[in-house]
């Protein structure tokens, strides 16, 4: 018994460590700009570019084979973050922004069909199967999969409301 | 018989006439999951036959220098899955940092060697047939190599046959069980190669 637990435990200790020095000696460095990138972008992996996910998305603009401007989420601010990033100029007035929007569940119109439970990306959607859904103000990153999905178009984006908590004086004009 | 001669027909035998794929039907996962090109089977092959080999020899010293001598004979499948599971993630280390391109196509597969039961039923059948160390080797170096043909042989049937105007109720893995059974009936021609 005790040389079971032993042997088997040095056996797991030796394995372990020669794995860790074999996984710096054998480290792969990614690609810095992307992963860079990969932090700069939304993170919800909605898929509304076409690629699979952020990560992809990331790759295709570090390799130049997308836009900056290709992330609905992320709208103008993170088109000019990017394009500011990776030193190129782009067309900004192209993009339609509407500031920052949040999904929101119109009542009357919910039958509680559960659809767009299943798409958030973020689980910002809460309720049950015949029960008015409703969508978490702080989870929500606008990325509207939801609206795309909804069978009775209950989902509309609504630009986030001002309330007491979130309400920032506006910037002033550039002279 | 000399000893070189024997060698050779242990390898022999244990790569074409007692073939883990075709007639022991261990392994079959990674060959119907990842023959469906040359490139992509023949870096599955190398990187399992560098597994089952060093497999082989890691748990021939397991098994002699620890589990024996210490009476230890029913930890037997979980060392041996532990040491193989060692060498899978080395392997893929190796291989992400010698050839991304190799990384991407082998994908879910080259973690999935670890599961491959041709791994452990080779190491496992070592064991039984009292094999030393440079046997248990050879054992396991004929296996892989059995294993690498049928999924070269394999993956040239799949091109073949992606081409061909295949019945529409057979398209796809349908066709492709029914190659592969036939590739086995042939290699059972090999049974009585050795006597």
């Amino acid at each position: 018994m005790l040389a079971a637990v032993i042997s088997l435990s040095l056996l797991g200790a030796g394995l372990g460590l020669a794995l860790g020095f074999a996984s710096r000696q054998f480290a792969v460095e990614g690609n810095p700009l992307m992963d860079e990138l990969v932090a700069m972008m939304p993170g919800s992996n909605c898929g509304q570019c076409g690629f699979p996910g952020c990560t992809g998305a990331a790759a295709a603009i570090a390799e130049g084979t997308a836009p900056p401007t290709c992330c609905p989420p992320g709208g103008k601010a993170l088109a000019a973050a990017l394009a500011d990033r990776l030193g190129i100029a782009i067309d900004l007035s192209a993009l339609e922004d509407r500031g920052p929007q949040l999904a929101v569940v119109a009542e009357e119109v919910c039958i509680g069909c559960c659809r767009c439970i299943k798409v958030c990306p973020t689980d910002a959607i809460v309720g049950a199967a015949k029960q008015i859904h409703n969508v978490l103000r702080e989870a929500c990153t606008g990325c509207g999969s939801c609206v795309e999905r909804c069978p009775t178009e209950a989902l509309v984006m609504r630009p986030v409301p001002a309330t007491l908590q979130h309400w920032v004086w506006p910037k002033p004009a550039a002279a | 018989m000399t000893a070189p001669a024997e060698f050779l027909l242990l390898l022999l035998s244990t790569a074409l006439v007692n073939n883990v794929v075709l007639v022991k039907f261990l392994g079959l996962c990674p060959v119907m999951g990842v023959s469906r090109s040359m490139d992509a089977a023949l870096g599955m092959g190398l990187a399992t036959t560098f597994v089952i080999t060093l497999a082989a020899g890691a748990s021939w010293m397991l098994e002699h220098w620890l589990l024996l001598p210490l009476d230890l004979g029913y930890l037997r499948i979980l060392t041996f899955i532990l040491v193989i599971a060692a060498t899978v993630q080395f392997t893929e280390m190796v291989i992400r940092r010698l050839s991304p391109g190799l990384y991407q196509s082998l994908g879910i597969y080259l973690p999935l060697i670890t599961t491959n039961c041709a791994v452990l039923g080779v190491a496992l059948l070592n064991v039984q047939q009292g094999f030393g160390l440079l046997k248990s080797l050879l054992y396991g170096f004929g296996s892989a190599l059995g294993f690498t043909l049928v999924m070269l042989v394999f993956a040239g049937l799949r091109e073949r046959i992606a081409l061909a105007r295949v019945p529409e109720a057979f398209a796809g893995a349908p066709v492709a069980f029914i190659a592969i059974s036939l590739l086995s009936l042939a290699f059972m021609g090999f049974a009585g190669l050795i006597a």
